[in-house]
C-alpha cells in the first residue's frame, strides 16, 4: 500500500483478486487491457436486471420510467466526471473503438474532402489509426502523424509544420497503451484550435488514471470505454463540442433517435438520442455509473498518486533487472510499463509468468507502428492500477527471474 | 496447467537459440510466408521439391521460442523426405497439439517433434508452435501467404 490508498481494503470489492487463481495467489498487471469490475458496479448491474430490467424511453411504465432515470443517470455522472457542460454532449457507444467510428463516418466524412489531411501521433492505438484510414480511403484524403522519439515522447516542435490548411482533424491519444506517456493534449489542442482544427482525444487510457476536464483540456471530441475504467464492457463514451454533435449526420438509423417516420420522410432527434439508434446498453451505463461512484469515492486525485508512487517503485525494480530494457521513458508517464528481455520473446515471458499466476500483456498491444517505431516485434507490458501494491511488483520481479533461469 | 518448464525444454530453448535451416533458399521451387496475427510470428518458408523429395528447405523469420523452435525441429525432420511423408508429419503435428494424437500411444511418424506435445496445455501457444507447420502445408500447395487466425 501507499500513504494515497489503502489498498488491502479496496481488494475485498475484487472476488478475482482475493480468491485463489490455479493455486496461487493472482497478480493482475492487465489493466491496460481491462479494469476489474468492483463489487458495487457488479451488485448494482445484478439489482438492475433482477429487479428493474426493462427498456429505456419506452412508454409510460413506472419500470420504464425508473429504468431510464437510472440509465440517463449513468449519463450524468459521465457528463460530471469529464465535466462536459451538458449530458446531451455524452453520447453512449460501445466503446473507444466505436466512438472513433463515429466521429470518422458521422463527422468525417462530412467535412473531410479530396486532398485533405488528417493528422495522427506516433502513438496511436490501432482503434485511433484503422477508422482514419478507411475514411482517408474512401475520400482520396492523407493521414500525416506526429513523430515521436526515442524515449516515447511525441516531438511538438514539428507540430505547427504538420498542422497545415489541409488538416481537417487531428486524433491523440492522452496516455499512450503501450509507452505510458502522457501527451501534452492541451497544448497540442491550443496549438491545432489556433488553426481552426477540431481535435479528437482518445481517452481510454487517460480516464482510468488522472482527473479529466474537457473544458479544460478544450478539446473537440473525447472518447473512452467503461471496461477500462472499471465498468463492464459493451459500454462507451463520445464526448463531443455541441456544435459538431449537431452539424452530424446520424450514424446508425433505427428506433430510438426519431421524432417521427413516414415513408417520405424521417424527421430526427436531437442529440443525443440522434447518434443512438436502437435499444441501448441499459445495464452496463448503469454499471459504468456505479463504477465511477466507486472511483470517486476513492478520489481520482488518490489513485493518480497512487499509481504514481507504484509506477516509480516498479520502474525501480525492473530497471535493476540484468538484460530488461523498458521501452518507454518518457518524463511524464501514467502506470503503464512495457518491457523487453534480452533473447525472450514476449510471448514466451507472457507463457511463463501466467503460470506463475501473473497476468501481462504481451504483444503488439494494437499499436503496431510503435513496435516498429523501436524495432521490436512485441513488448511485455505490465499496467498497474489502484487496487495493485508492491506485493504485485515484487512479484513479476520474482517471475521475471524464473523466465530468465529457464532461458539460461 | 503444466509447468512451463515442461514444455521449455533444453532442446527447445537450444533450437531457439541456434535455429537449423535459417534463411532462403534461392532458387526455391516451393514457398509461403507465414503469419500469427495475433502475437506478430512471421516466418517465411523455402523449399526445393525435387522428384517428390524436399530436397532441402530453410524457414527465416521471428518468434517465439516456441514457433523458432518449431520451426527449426521441423526443418531438420522433413528434410530428405518425401513430400506425402511432409504431409504425414503436418497432420499428426496439428493433431498432436489438438489433442487427437498421443504421441506416446498412437502410431505416428513425429519422432523428436513430440517434444511440443505439452502445447496442447497452453491454448495461447497452439498457434505458434502450429505456425511452420501450417506454413510448410501451404508452400507445399502453393499458396503464398497463410496466417493461423
Amino acid at each position: 500500500m501507499t500513504k494515497y490508498l489503502d489498498v488491502a481494503t479496496i481488494r475485498q470489492d475484487f472476488p478475482l483478486l482475493t480468491a485463489p487463481f490455479h493455486g496461487k495467489r493472482l497478480v493482475y498487471l492487465d489493466s491496460a487491457v481491462s479494469g476489474q469490475v468492483p463489487l458495487p458496479a457488479i451488485e448494482r448491474m445484478h439489482h438492475y436486471e433482477a429487479y428493474e430490467h426493462t427498456n429505456v424511453h419506452r412508454g409510460v411504465s413506472t419500470l420504464s420510467q425508473e429504468a431510464t432515470d437510472s440509465y440517463e443517470g449513468a449519463r450524468e455522472k459521465v457528463r460530471a466526471l469529464l465535466n462536459a457542460p451538458s449530458s446531451k454532449q455524452v453520447i453512449w457507444t460501445r466503446g473507444t473503438t466505436e466512438s472513433i467510428n463515429l466521429v470518422a463516418q458521422a463527422w468525417g466524412r462530412q467535412n473531410v474532402k479530396e486532398g485533405d489531411e488528417i493528422l495522427l501521433s506516433a502513438m496511436e492505438h490501432h482503434a485511433n489509426i484503422v477508422p482514419w484510414q478507411l475514411l482517408a480511403q474512401e475520400k482520396g484524403a492523407k493521414i500525416k502523424v506526429i513523430p515521436m522519439n526515442d524515449r516515447g515522447e511525441l516531438i511538438l516542435e514539428d507540430l505547427d509544420g504538420l498542422l497545415t490548411e489541409r488538416t481537417k482533424i487531428v486524433g491523440v491519444t492522452q496516455v499512450s497503451n503501450v509507452l505510458g506517456t502522457i501527451n501534452p493534449v492541451k497544448e497540442i489542442i491550443a496549438k491545432a484550435h489556433a488553426k481552426g482544427i477540431p481535435v479528437l482525444v482518445d481517452g481510454a487510457q487517460g480516464v482510468p488514471h488522472m482527473p479529466v476536464d474537457v473544458q479544460d483540456l478544450d478539446c473537440d471530441f473525447y472518447v473512452f470505454s467503461g471496461h477500462k475504467l472499471s465498468g463492464p464492457t459493451g459500454i462507451g463514451v463520445l464526448y463531443g463540442r455541441k456544435e459538431l454533435l449537431e452539424a452530424m449526420p446520424p450514424w446508425h438509423g433505427g428506433g430510438s433517435m426519431i421524432l417521427s417516420v413516414t415513408w417520405e420522410k424521417t424527421v430526427f432527434m436531437g442529440i443525443p438520442a440522434k447518434l443512438e439508434a436502437g435499444t441501448p446498453a441499459i445495464t452496463q451505463a448503469i454499471g459504468l455509473g456505479a463504477a465511477i461512484d466507486y472511483l470517486k469515492g476513492l478520489s481520482f486525485d488518490r489513485i493518480a498518486a497512487h499509481e504514481h508512487a507504484l509506477l516509480q517503485y516498479a520502474t525501480d525494480r525492473l530497471k535493476a533487472i540484468e538484460g530488461l530494457r523498458i521501452i518507454g521513458e518518457a518524463a511524464n508517464k501514467a502506470s503503464v510499463i512495457s518491457f523487453v528481455l534480452e533473447g525472450i520473446h514476449p510471448h514466451d515471458i507472457g507463457s511463463i509468468l501466467d503460470h506463475e499466476g501473473i497476468v501481462v500483456r504481451a504483444g503488439h498491444h494494437c499499436a503496431q507502428p510503435v513496435m516498429q517505431h523501436f524495432q521490436v516485434p512485441a513488448t511485455t507490458r505490465a499496467s498497474l492500477a489502484y487496487y495493485n501494491d508492491e506485493a504485485d511488483v515484487d512479484a513479476l520481479v520474482v517471475g521475471i527471474q524464473k523466465v530468465k533461469d529457464i532461458f539460461g | 496447467m503444466s509447468d512451463p518448464r515442461e514444455l521449455y525444454q533444453q532442446v527447445i530453448i537450444e533450437h531457439n537459440k541456434k535455429p537449423r535451416n535459417f534463411g532462403k533458399l534461392e532458387p526455391c521451387t516451393h514457398h509461403a510466408h507465414g503469419l500469427n496475427p495475433l502475437c506478430g510470428d512471421d516466418i517465411e518458408i523455402t523449399l526445393v521439391i525435387e522428384n517428390g523429395i524436399v530436397q532441402d528447405l530453410k524457414f527465416q523469420g521471428h518468434g517465439c521460442a516456441i514457433s523458432q523452435a518449431s520451426s527449426s525441429l521441423m526443418t531438420t525432420n522433413v528434410k530428405g523426405k518425401p513430400v506425402e511423408e511432409a504431409e504425414q508429419m503436418v497432420e499428426e503435428f496439428r493433431a498432436m497439439i489438438r489433442g487427437s494424437l498421443d504421441p506416446t500411444k498412437d502410431p505416428n511418424i513425429l519422432g523428436r517433434l513430440s517434444l511440443f506435445q505439452g502445447v496442447r496445455d497452453l491454448p495461447s501457444r497452439v498457434k505458434c508452435a502450429v505456425l511452420p507447420w501450417a506454413t510448410l502445408h501451404s508452400a507445399i500447395k502453393g499458396e503464398d501467404v497463410t496466417s493461423t487466425e
